[in-house]
């Protein structure tokens, strides 16, 4: 079928010309990026790159000053209420802490997009949130505690349990993994790698964590000068001669990396 | 995307052909949930799952279908599997591992025992909280003794800081308040006293009242709901964030650098705040007397030395420190007790206002009964 492959190079994420401006500070200039259909994506940059705001203005978190944003080709910041509901219902967010709600249990906090976006019985939407408790990895006890009483770890899968609910086909990663230990963010990546082929989902990741790239990032995009200075393989980027790129893939940590994956 | 979810059930004697269709999702399967659990299982012996019409199938879809086999395995039902890609293979065997164990069913309540229960909790609470609240205002006087012992100690910026705070902001509020209410004392009293003829008996009665009680109570009662309430939400917030943790292990008591500046504070100046909302409150009743009554502020002022002994306004004004310190000491407790989420904070919060509050009255009435008793 023809559909087959176009759907390997389809672009579900296509951003043209976008400038994000805050006061007298220009974060994005003319940036562009095409996120494929089913690829893992992974967004990196110095501090102050505007990796998160890029999320953000992505998810409609932050209005940008211009350009065009289209995902699953309808153009985001056009969209009306109805519309942009539709399209939220196809995308999870995992921001940086979980930022569960404090007041629910995390069973609770998965059945909410359920209850709120779905007509499922209230026995199946736990039944269901019950087994996203297992798919990412957390042991079925977990589900009756209060994010106050879980570690971080457990927070961020617990978080993405949550983003997985409606099973959507694009998740946002905002930096999974930063504040685990690296015996911890190795097995989020594992699970964000595992999850990703079972659920056929497309990954939005913004991370500094050269590891995570390494392991299960299919592409990557720097984000330097205000728009995204390249993007592709992890080769690409090691034979890249700009110089942020070569101190970042090239320094120590980098080189730590590129041996461990090696 | 539009695309609906379908089933088709198919029936061949003791056979049963379940063919989902379409796309087999969250936002699709709802209405399907009920007929797969109602087909009636004791009509069949094998039932057959066609997956080949099924063009996208989620976890909820796999769920859905996971769900209706175990039921339909439970009655002893052979069930087979047929078509189906990879991809939605994966999906079955990723829910199958982590579908939970069936919940034991939950063993039947007795309402009586719960409520007894629920009392019980709930009275250790207040007994814990009392013997809590006891040990802290032991820790506080401790800190109060050693500030005493060296008065360098103390922290001047931090202790006006607090004062400006608590006091001088809290004036125009407590200044409205205070001259409404004496409004609202010579009035109501005005109409009353009129029928007797006792019109000018309203400067003993806004006099007495507002020196003796209402000033006071009044002021205590918005600095408890102003700053009570902040002391919780900035020693909370603080302790959410490890601040309070971090003080310690600098090796510096948080009772000493918290507590001690926002009590001296608040036990400073309210009584400065009871003070200015007496004058406002007789500056109103004054004014309310001249209006409907037609007793000039001369005379006002000429009546209230005999109506109102110098022991009226101390009284008063002698169990402002004793409230500041119940407020501020409730206050900075909750904020102690705040853990983790930021839920707590907001019911610790509520909790400060509401105790406090609560406090101030039950000891204003101890004190009226004391002050009966020596006869003031």
């Amino acid at each position: 079928m023809t559909v087959e492959r176009e759907r390997a190079s389809e672009v579900v994420i296509r951003i043209r010309g976008l400038r994000n401006v805050f006061g007298a500070q220009v974060v994005h200039d003319g940036l562009n990026l095409d996120v494929r259909r089913g690829e893992v994506l992974g967004v990196v940059g110095g501090s102050g790159t505007g990796k998160s705001v890029l999320l953000r203005t992505i998810i409609g978190l932050n209005r940008p000053a211009e350009g065009s944003i289209s995902v699953f080709g309808e153009d985001v910041l056009a969209a009306d209420e109805e519309q942009r509901r539709r399209i939220e219902r196809r995308w999870g967010v995992l921001f940086q802490d979980g930022a569960l709600f404090s007041s629910l249990t995390v069973l609770e906090n998965i059945e909410v997009p359920l209850r709120e976006h779905t007509t499922l019985s209230h026995e199946f939407a736990r039944n269901l949130a019950a087994v996203k408790i297992g798919l990412v990895g957390l042991p079925p006890e977990a589900g009756d505690k209060y994010p106050s009483q879980l570690s971080g770890g457990m927070r961020k899968r617990a978080g993405l349990a949550r983003a997985l609910a409606l099973d959507p086909e694009i998740l946002f990663l905002d930096e999974p993994t930063a504040g685990l230990d690296p015996i911890g963010a190795a097995a989020f990546d594992a699970l964000i790698r595992q999850l990703q082929q079972a659920l056929g989902l497309t990954v939005f990741m913004v991370t500094h964590d050269l590891d995570s790239l390494h392991a299960i990032c299919d592409r990557i995009a720097v984000l330097a000068e205000r728009r995204v200075a390249l993007i592709g393989t992890m080769d690409a980027m090691l034979q890249s001669d700009h110089p942020w790129i070569r101190s970042y893939f090239h320094g120590p940590r980098g080189r730590a990396a590129t041996g461990a994956a090696a | 995307m539009a695309e609906a979810a379908r089933l088709d059930l198919k029936e061949f004697e003791d056979r049963l052909v379940v063919v989902p269709g379409g796309r087999w999702a969250v936002d699709t399967i709802a209405r399907f949930l009920g007929e797969l659990e109602s087909v009636p299982v004791e009509r069949y012996r094998r039932v057959t799952l066609d997956l080949d019409r099924v063009d996208f199938i989620d976890t909820a879809g796999a769920l859905a279908l996971q769900r209706a086999i175990q039921h339909w395995q439970d009655h002893g039902i052979v069930v087979a599997m047929r078509g189906g890609g990879k991809d939605q293979h994966a999906i079955f065997t990723a829910i199958e591992r982590h579908q939970p164990l069936p919940m034991a069913a939950e063993p039947p309540r007795n309402s009586l025992l719960e409520m007894l229960d629920k009392l019980g909790r709930a009275t250790l609470d207040v007994l814990h909280e009392v013997v809590d609240l006891i040990a802290f205002l032991g820790r506080i006087v401790v800190a109060l003794a050693a500030t005493l012992r060296r008065p360098r100690q103390l922290r001047a910026t931090s202790l006006i800081f607090h004062m400006e705070e608590v006091g001088l902001n809290a004036m125009p509020i407590v200044g409205l308040m205070a001259f409404l209410l004496g409004v609202v004392l010579a009035f109501q009293g005005a109409s009353q006293l009129q029928r007797f003829g006792a019109e000018v008996f309203v400067v003993n009665l806004v006099g007495i009242s507002l020196l003796r009680e209402i000033g006071v109570l009044m002021s205590a009662i918005i600095v408890a709901g102003r700053s009570g309430s902040a002391f919780t939400a900035q020693i909370g917030s603080m302790k959410v964030n490890q601040e309070v943790d971090a003080l310690q292990a600098m090796g510096l008591d948080p009772i000493h650098v918290l507590v001690v500046p926002r009590l001296l504070a608040l036990v400073l100046t309210l009584p400065l705040l009871a003070f200015f909302a007496d004058i406002m409150g007789l500056i109103g009743g004054g004014l309310m007397a001249w209006i409907v009554l037609d007793i000039s502020p001369a005379t006002f002022a000429e009546r209230l030395p005999e109506a109102v002994s110098m022991w009226s306004f101390w009284v008063g004004i002698i169990k402002a420190p004793f409230f500041a310190f119940l407020i501020a000491m409730i206050g900075s407790y909750e904020g102690f007790q705040v853990e983790g989420s930021a839920t707590s904070l907001g019911q610790r919060t509520t909790r400060a206002v509401v105790e406090a509050i609560f406090l101030v009255i039950a000891v204003d009435a101890a004190f009226s009964v004391f002050f009966q008793v020596v006869g003031i």
